[in-house]
């Protein structure tokens, strides 16, 4: 089995390597690249992200990546993090940036001056371990308990028109949807590569993925 | 809930952790790699590097030492000492590290901090800050550099404030006047800081105990605690703080 992680030149992308090799078994090849070619014919694709979303728009294009990131999509196994994920939007309201439109909806700002229910302040960026609440099942989340914590950066967060593409929520003080999925394709606001024992256990399961729910 | 981290600190001198004793300089304490797998194992939320590598022919070997804890540890971590320019952050990043500190380059020349954000993304960018009292009753603190021994005239709320506009991600403040002492937080500091900044404070410069690390978030508002000593030579384990917070009424991650 092949197993693409698609370079676009926005980050170091060693730890997202990394952590799909350790939970990966010796008939699978993991590798980084931005060639094209190589992302539609790998049988998964990973799609991480980081940064701010108007320059991985661009440097995907300028990769001739786009393409390449739609079409896998149709057909493979397709996981996307991060920015990765909130690439697959229509719009993001950082940078007034248009996506990929494979989902519709928007990725949004945290508001400001957010408090918790006790009034304590919160920060932006979201940054640390939070719950993921799962709203849907999913393969996906086979061995993970529901509420476990993953480890998120972010000032945005997506919000899918359609709420059947919600799969888990995290809570900043409102609810936001945190993980989205359709078919073969799903895609994380956090970052399983540092998520310890959880984030592993997830890419574990999408190796063991056929992409049908 | 979003859980309040716990983050130890290893101090790294030419590739190996160290960590003073008593001032009277620094003891070997072990392999960077090993101790990272520990602390990880232990539950820790974070880890971060301190390089204090003083000479320049032995720098590089932080690079190694974080490319090896990237490969087997999926945790963020963090790498400061010694970022001087745009290169020194890239490096460190293409080494593994999720995020690099800038210190005294920040104060020299706080363009850095806007250039790295901007090339790296806010999320990759720590300013540390380094402030003590400077009047009695301890309500006004100043940038402090060189080990706490010069002082710089710059306040340490406003210089946080700007750091954070300027495109600092977080903030690690580091209470100088309780670096090494073990009495807790300068915890009016980490308040003042934490109320004023719009982005996360991690705290640090201090804890002898686990009620230091509770306090810091508190009383101090830290969204995350950093310590060093105390999980170095053994007296608590990662785990331990985080009990003690967690039945102090924090939300951690166990």
């Amino acid at each position: 089995m092949k197993v693409a992680i698609i370079d676009y030149g926005m980050g170091n992308l060693h730890s997202v390597l990394k952590s799909v090799q350790v939970v990966s078994d010796s008939g699978t090849e993991v590798f980084l690249t931005s060639d094209p070619d190589r992302v539609v014919k790998a049988d998964k694709v990973v799609f991480p992200g980081q940064g701010a979303m108007p320059d991985c728009m661009r440097e995907l294009r300028a990769h001739g990546l786009a393409e390449a990131v739609l079409e896998t999509t149709r057909s493979k196994p397709f996981f996307g993090i991060c920015v990765g994920a909130q690439l697959l939007f229509e719009h993001s309201a950082e940078g007034d940036t248009a996506g990929l439109g494979i989902f519709p909806g928007n990725v949004l700002r945290f508001g400001h001056d957010l408090h918790d229910a006790h009034g304590e302040r919160l920060k932006v960026p979201h940054m640390g371990w939070n719950r993921v609440f799962q709203t849907r099942p999913h393969p996906l989340f086979a061995g993970i308990e529901d509420g476990e914590r993953f480890y998120f950066v972010h000032s945005y967060h997506f919000a899918p028109d359609d709420s059947a593409l919600s799969l888990a929520q995290s809570e900043y003080p409102e609810r936001f949807s945190c993980i989205v999925g359709r078919n073969n394709i799903f895609a994380t606001q956090f970052h399983t590569e540092k998520s310890h024992r959880a984030g592993l256990q997830m890419m574990k399961n999408f190796l063991a993925w056929d992409g049908c729910v | 809930m979003l859980a309040k981290r716990i983050i130890p600190c290893l101090d790294v001198n030419a590739g190996r952790v160290v960590k003073g004793v008593n001032f009277l300089g620094l003891r070997d304490a072990g392999d960077p790699i090993e101790i990272a797998k520990r602390y990880n194992d232990q539950g820790a939320d974070e880890l971060t590097f301190l390089d204090i590598t003083a000479s320049s022919d032995e720098r590089d070997l932080i690079l190694h030492v974080i490319e090896a804890v990237a490969d087997q540890v999926f945790i963020p971590l963090t790498v400061g000492g010694g970022v001087r320019k745009v290169d020194d952050i890239r490096r460190l990043l293409n080494a593994g590290a999720d995020k690099v500190g800038i210190n005294t380059a920040a104060i020299t020349n706080p363009d850095l901090v806007r250039e790295a954000a901007e090339r790296f993304g806010c999320q990759a960018i720590v300013v540390a800050v380094d402030a003590k009292a400077v009047n009695a009753d301890n309500s006004r603190w100043e940038i402090f550099t060189h080990g706490g021994r010069r002082a710089t005239g710059i306040d340490a709320v406003e210089w946080a404030v700007k750091m954070a506009d300027y495109g600092a991600g977080e903030i690690l403040l580091t209470s100088m006047d309780r670096d090494g002492t073990k009495a807790g937080f300068n915890l009016a500091l980490t308040r003042a800081v934490a109320d004023a900044v719009s982005v996360p404070v991690i705290a640090s410069g201090g804890v002898g105990n686990l009620q230091h690390l509770v306090d810091g978030v508190t009383q101090g508002k830290a969204d995350a605690v950093l310590a060093a000593s105390i999980f170095h030579f053994g007296e608590y384990t990662v785990r331990q703080a985080k009990e003690a917070m967690r039945e102090a009424g924090i939300e951690v991650r166990l």
